[in-house]
C-alpha cells in the first residue's frame, strides 16, 4: 500500500514536468494556432543560455530573468524572420519550417555546449530525504512556479486588452484586423510569450532529468498528452492533463503494462482523448464550419 | 499537355535505365534507396497531398513493411519478390485499423497522434512477445537477393532494376487512381467536404481507405528497403524516418509525382551534403538547407517544373489566338 | 647521387605496383581509412569519439605520419540510422577505396554493414561499441571488437556478489536495447539457475523515459539490499540521486559506460553516490586521483593543441585518443606491407600494448583466436571524492 502512495506521489512529482511543457504548448497555440515542434529544443537552447549565464557568475534569479528575455526574442525573431514569409504558405510548408527548427535547435546546442550531461542547479533549498523523499523540494518548488506562470498567462488572456487582441488575432486574422489589431504583432508576441513560458519550464525541468541537447524529446510526447487530456486551448486544463498523465504513467508502468509500454501508453492517451473527447476533458467544444 | 507529361515521363524511364550500365555499385545502392524513398512519399502524399490530413509517423509503416520482409525471408525462407504483397497487405491492414479512429481527428491533431505513433515505434519493435521473430533489439540480419535467371548482373544491378520496376508499376496505379473517380472523390473532400457529402461520398470510409492505401504504399517501401539494406532493427526505424519522409513530402511538393521523386532525392542525397559542409553540426545545415529550400518554394520543387511547363503553354495558346 | 636517385625510382615503382595490387586505399604518401559516427541524430553525444580520431591523426601526420605516410581518416555522419551507415560504408569502401573502416559507432549500425564488409574481405577494425558479438572470428574473421564486452562487465559484477554476499537479494535496473540487455544476460549466466532466488527483481526503461522514478521507486518495493544500473549516463545519474533521496540504502554496482565524475557522479550529488562499485579500465578525465599522471597530462596537452574548446570532462575524448592510439600502434606493425590481410594480421597479433589512459596493468591484447582487444577490468569504489580501485585486474573469459 506504501509502495501505490509513493507511486502516486512520484507520478505527481513527474507530472509536474509535464504540466510546465504542456502550459508552453497551449501558450503557442492560443496565441498562433500552431503547434510548434521545435518548442523542446527551443526551451532546452534556453536552458543552456541559463546554464552559461549562472556559470558565468550571475545569481541565479537574475540569471532565469535574463533568459526569459532572451528566449522571448528569440521567440519574436523566429516569428518575424521564418514565420513572417511563410504565413501565405501552405500549412505543409510551415510544419516542414518546424521541423528544420528542430534540427537546427538541436544540432546547434550540441555543438555549443557539448553534448555531455551536465547539472542544472536549482533555486530551492537542497535538503535530502524531504517529505519522506516522496518529492524532492525542487520538485515541490517547480510545481509552484509553474502555478504561478499559471496564473499569470490565465490573468493575461481573461484581463488584458493585449490578451485579447493576441487570442482574436489567432482565432480570426481578418476581422482582428478590421478592428484595428495589428495581426502581424500578435503572433511575434505570442511567439515570445511561447518561448518565454518554454525557458521556464526548460529550467524547472533541467534540475530533475539533467540538462543535455536532447532533454525535452522524451518529456515533449507527454506533455501533448497532458495539454490534448486537458484541452488545447485551456491552460488550467493542460496543468492538470499533465498531472495526470505523470501519474497514470506511473501507476500504469508500475502495475498494468509494465515499464516497456509507458510511452505506448502516452499515444493511446492522446488517440482516446482525440476520438471520445477531441475538445479535451476542460476544453470548450468548438464547433467548426466547413 | 497530356502528350507533354507522358513524353517526360517516358524520359525520365529511359533515363532511370541507364544507371546500371554508366553507375558503381555503391551510386545504385543510392539510386535504389531513392526509389524506396520516392515510393513511400508517394504513399505519403496520397494522404497528405490529396486529403489534407498530415501524418508524422508514416515511418511506423515503412517499419511495419520492412519487418514484414525480414521475417518472412529470415524466418520462412520466403523468397524476397513474394514479402511485397504480404508486406502490402500488412501495411493495408494496419493503416486501416490505426486510420479509422486517426482520421475523425482536424489536421493538427492527426499531425500530432501520427507524431506519437512514430515516437512509440521502436518500443513496439523491441516488445517481448514478438521477439522470437524481431530478433528484439538486436534485429535481422537478411541476404541480398541474386539475379534470377542465371541474368548477368550484379547484385545490385538486379535490385535496382528490381525496384525501379516495382517503383513504376506503383506510380502507374498510383496515377490510374489518382486521375479516376476516387482521386477526385478525394480531392472533392479536401476542398470542398460538405459538397462531397452532399454528392453521397462517404467521407470516413473515403478517408480511412485512403489512409490504408497510403500505408499500403509506405509499406512495400520499408519492404523493397529492408532487402536492399539487408537489416533491420529497432533504430532503424526511429522517428526521424518518419520526419525524413514528410520533409520528403514537403521539399518536394504535394499532389505531384514528379514531386515525390525530387523529395527522396533530396532526402537521400542532402543529408551527405550537409556532412561534407560541417561535421560539427551536420544537423544545423540540413535544417538550414530544409528551411531555405522552403521558404524559396514553399509549394515544392515539382511547383517549378509546373511552372516551366505552364509558361509555354500560355504562349502556344497565344499563338493559338493570333 | 646517383644511387640514391636509383634507389628512389626503385621504391617508387615497388610502392607503386603494391598499390596496384593488394594494397587498397594506401599510396606512397597516405593511408585512408573510413568511419561511421553519428554526427547527427539521436547518438549525437559520442560523435566526440570521432572528432578525437581525426585531431589524434591530425598529431601524428603533423609528427610526419606513420612510416613516412600520412593518415587520412575519413569520418563520415550516418546519424546513428542503418540504412545510412551501409550507405557511407559502401561510399568509402567502393567509391573513396580507403584501406578499412575503423571504430565505426553503434551496435545496430555496425550490424548492418558486418556482412557486407566480411564478404568484400574489408576490414572492420575495433568497432565502437562493447557488445558481445564483435568477438566471433570464426564466422566474422574481418571484424575485431575493442572495449570491454558488457556481458562480461556484467559477469564480473554477478561473480563478486556470490564471493562477498552469496544471500544478496538483487534488483536490476537496464537500458532496454542491445547495451542494456548485454548487461543482463551476462548476470543471468553466472546466477543461472540461482536467478529466480538471488534476484528480487528486474525492470527496464527506455531512452524515451523522462525519468525512471516510477522503477527505482517499483525496485524499493522489491525489499531488495543490491542494485545493479545499467544505464547511460543521464539515466544513471537520475537512479542514483533518486535511490538516495527515497532514503533506499542497497549495495550499488554501477555500468562504466557511466563512472564519469563529471557527467554522472557530480549531476547526481557525489556524496549519494558514496560506496558505489564498478569495474574501469580508462581513467576518467574528471578523476582528481589523475591530476599528476602523465599518460593524462600527455591527454589534456593533446587537447589543448588539437581540440581547443572542447568539453575535457567528455570521457568520449578519453576513449577516441585511446583507440586512435591503438590503431597507430597496429599500422606501425604492418610496416610497408599495408594489404589488408596485413593490417587484420597485425590487428590480432597485440601483445601486452600498453595504452597511457587505460588503468596501469590493463593492457590491450589479441591473437588470430581472441578478437576481444580489452578483457581486464579493475573494480573501484566511490568514496566521494575518486574511484578508489580495489583489488586485482580481473580477466574476464569472453566468449
Amino acid at each position: 500500500m506504501q509502495a501505490l502512495w509513493h507511486q502516486i506521489f512520484s507520478g505527481i512529482a513527474t507530472g509536474g514536468i509535464y504540466a510546465s511543457v504542456a502550459l508552453a504548448l497551449v501558450m503557442i497555440y492560443q496565441a498562433t494556432h500552431h503547434v510548434n515542434f521545435a518548442q523542446g529544443e527551443m526551451a532546452t537552447f534556453s536552458t543552456y543560455i541559463a546554464l552559461a549565464l549562472i556559470e558565468a557568475g550571475f545569481p541565479y534569479w537574475l540569471a532565469f530573468l535574463a533568459t526569459i528575455i532572451v528566449s522571448f526574442a528569440i521567440g519574436v525573431i523566429i516569428e518575424r524572420v521564418l514565420m513572417r514569409p511563410m504565413a501565405e504558405a501552405p500549412v505543409l510548408a510551415s510544419v516542414g519550417v518546424f521541423i528544420g527548427l528542430l534540427l537546427i535547435f538541436n544540432s546547434v546546442t550540441g555543438w555549443i555546449f557539448s553534448y555531455s550531461v551536465k547539472a542544472f542547479p536549482s533555486p530551492f533549498p537542497e535538503t535530502s530525504q524531504f517529505l519522506g523523499g516522496w518529492a524532492s523540494p525542487h520538485e515541490v518548488g517547480a510545481t509552484l512556479v509553474t502555478l504561478v506562470v499559471l496564473v499569470l498567462v490565465y490573468g493575461f488572456f481573461r484581463f488584458t486588452k493585449l490578451g485579447l487582441a493576441m487570442r482574436a488575432a489567432a482565432y480570426n486574422p481578418v476581422s482582428s484586423r478590421l478592428v484595428g489589431i495589428r495581426v502581424g504583432w500578435m503572433l511575434a508576441l505570442g511567439w515570445g510569450l511561447a518561448a518565454a513560458i518554454g525557458a521556464i519550464a526548460g529550467m524547472m525541468v533541467a534540475p530533475i532529468v539533467f540538462l543535455d541537447p536532447s532533454m525535452m524529446s522524451g518529456i515533449l510526447l507527454y506533455a501533448f498528452a497532458g495539454a490534448l487530456l486537458g484541452g488545447i486551448d485551456n491552460p488550467l486544463g493542460a496543468v492538470i492533463g499533465g498531472f495526470a498523465v505523470g501519474v497514470i504513467e506511473n501507476l500504469a508502468g508500475a502495475y498494468v503494462v509494465g515499464p516497456e509500454l509507458k510511452l505506448t501508453l502516452a499515444l493511446v492517451i492522446i488517440i482516446a482523448v482525440l476520438i471520445f473527447k477531441p475538445a479535451g476533458i476542460f476544453g470548450r467544444v468548438i464547433v467548426s464550419r466547413v | 499537355m497530356a502528350r507533354k507529361s507522358l513524353a517526360l515521363a517516358l524520359l525520365i524511364l529511359a533515363l532511370a535505365l541507364l544507371p546500371p550500365w554508366l553507375l558503381s555499385s555503391y551510386r545504385l545502392f543510392q539510386l535504389t534507396m531513392v526509389v524506396v524513398y520516392a515510393i513511400a512519399i508517394l504513399g505519403l502524399d496520397m494522404l497528405t497531398g490529396y486529403t489534407g490530413q498530415i501524418s508524422l509517423g508514416h515511418g511506423a509503416f515503412y517499419a511495419a513493411g520492412a519487418y514484414t520482409a525480414a521475417i518472412l525471408m529470415a524466418s520462412f525462407d520466403v523468397p524476397y519478390w513474394a514479402t511485397l504483397p504480404v508486406a502490402a497487405v500488412i501495411c493495408f491492414g494496419f493503416g486501416f485499423a490505426f486510420g479509422f479512429p486517426a482520421l475523425r481527428l482536424g489536421g493538427l491533431y492527426l499531425a500530432l497522434a501520427t507524431f506519437g505513433l512514430a515516437i512509440a515505434v521502436p518500443q513496439l519493435l523491441k516488445l517481448k512477445l514478438f521477439e522470437d521473430w524481431t530478433g528484439g533489439v538486436q534485429g535481422i540480419v537478411i541476404s541480398k537477393p541474386d539475379p534470377p535467371f542465371g541474368l548477368a548482373l550484379s547484385q545490385d544491378q538486379w535490385l535496382y532494376l528490381f525496384t525501379l520496376a516495382v517503383g513504376v508499376l506503383l506510380f502507374l496505379i498510383a496515377r490510374n487512381l489518382l486521375r479516376g473517380r476516387i482521386g477526385l472523390a478525394m480531392r472533392a473532400v479536401r476542398d470542398r467536404p460538405v459538397a462531397a457529402e452532399a454528392m453521397g461520398v462517404d467521407i470516413a470510409m473515403l478517408k480511412t481507405r485512403t489512409f490504408a492505401l497510403s500505408a499500403m504504399y509506405t509499406g512495400i517501401a520499408g519492404a523493397l528497403g529492408a532487402i536492399a539494406v539487408q537489416f533491420v532493427a529497432p533504430d532503424s526505424f526511429s522517428v526521424f524516418v518518419s520526419i525524413t519522409l514528410f520533409v520528403g513530402l514537403v521539399v518536394g511538393g504535394v499532389t505531384s509525382l514528379l514531386g515525390a521523386v525530387l523529395g527522396a532525392i533530396f532526402i537521400v542525397f542532402v543529408p551527405n551534403l550537409a556532412d561534407q559542409i560541417s561535421k560539427a553540426a551536420p544537423g544545423a545545415i540540413y535544417g538550414v538547407i530544409l528551411i531555405g529550400f522552403l521558404m524559396l518554394l514553399p509549394a515544392g520543387v515539382a511547383s517549378l517544373a509546373r511552372r516551366a511547363l505552364a509558361p509555354r503553354r500560355a504562349m502556344t495558346n497565344q499563338g493559338e489566338t493570333r | 647521387m646517383k644511387y640514391l636517385l636509383w634507389a628512389a625510382v626503385l621504391a617508387t615503382l615497388g610502392l607503386a605496383r603494391a598499390e596496384a595490387g593488394d594494397m587498397p586505399g594506401v599510396s606512397a604518401t597516405e593511408i585512408k581509412i573510413g568511419q561511421t559516427m553519428p554526427y547527427s541524430g539521436p547518438a549525437s553525444a559520442y560523435g566526440a569519439d570521432g572528432r578525437a580520431e581525426v585531431a589524434y591523426f591530425k598529431m601524428i601526420n603533423d609528427q610526419g605520419g606513420i612510416n613516412g605516410r600520412k593518415i587520412n581518416l575519413m569520418s563520415v555522419d550516418d546519424g546513428y540510422s542503418p540504412p545510412k551507415t551501409v550507405e557511407q560504408t559502401r561510399m568509402l569502401v567502393e567509391q573513396e577505396g580507403v584501406s578499412f573502416m575503423f571504430n565505426g559507432l553503434g551496435t545496430p549500425t555496425q550490424t548492418a554493414v558486418q556482412k557486407y564488409l566480411n564478404m568484400k574481405k574489408v576490414p572492420q577494425l575495433f568497432v565502437a561499441t562493447g557488445a558481445d558479438k564483435w568477438g566471433d572470428y570464426q564466422h566474422f574473421p574481418w571484424t575485431i571488437g575493442y572495449q570491454p564486452s558488457y556481458r562480461v562487465e556484467g559477469q564480473i559484477y554477478a561473480k563478486y556478489v556470490l564471493k562477498t554476499k552469496p544471500d544478496a537479494k538483487v534488483a536490476i535496473i537496464y537500458q532496454n536495447d542491445d547495451f542494456g540487455k548485454d548487461y543482463f544476460n551476462g548476470v543471468k549466466d553466472i546466477f543461472g539457475d540461482k536467478y529466480a532466488k538471488m534476484v528480487a527483481k528486474d525492470i527496464s526503461y527506455e531512452v524515451t523515459d523522462p525519468t525512471t522514478d516510477q522503477q527505482v521507486v517499483t525496485l524499493q518495493a522489491s525489499g531488495a539490499d543490491t542494485l545493479m544500473i545499467f544505464a547511460t549516463p543521464k539515466f544513471a545519474a537520475q537512479i542514483i540521486r533518486k535511490v538516495y533521496d527515497i532514503n533506499w540504502h542497497p549495495q550499488e554496482f554501477l555500468t562504466n559506460v557511466s563512472i564519469s565524475v563529471g557527467a554522472v557522479l557530480k549531476p547526481a550529488g557525489v556524496e549519494k553516490a558514496v560506496g558505489i562499485i564498478t569495474g574501469g579500465y580508462i581513467k576518467d578525465s574528471t578523476d582528481p586521483a589523475w591530476a599528476n599522471d602523465q599518460g593524462m597530462k600527455d591527454w589534456l596537452a593533446f587537447m589543448d593543441k588539437y581540440m581547443p574548446g572542447a568539453d575535457k570532462t567528455d570521457g568520449n575524448y578519453t576513449y577516441g585518443y585511446a583507440v586512435a592510439m591503438t590503431l597507430a600502434h597496429v599500422l606501425k606493425e604492418c610496416g610497408n606491407d599495408l594489404s589488408r590481410e596485413n593490417i587484420m594480421k597485425q590487428a590480432t597479433n597485440i601483445h601486452a600494448l600498453e595504452i597511457p589512459v587505460f588503468i596501469n596493468g590493463i593492457t590491450v591484447n589479441t591473437s588470430p583466436t581472441n578478437f576481444h582487444p580489452l578483457r581486464q577490468l579493475q573494480l573501484a569504489r566511490w568514496n566521494g571524492k575518486t574511484w578508489e580501485r580495489f583489488g586485482d585486474i580481473i580477466e574476464g573469459n569472453g566468449s
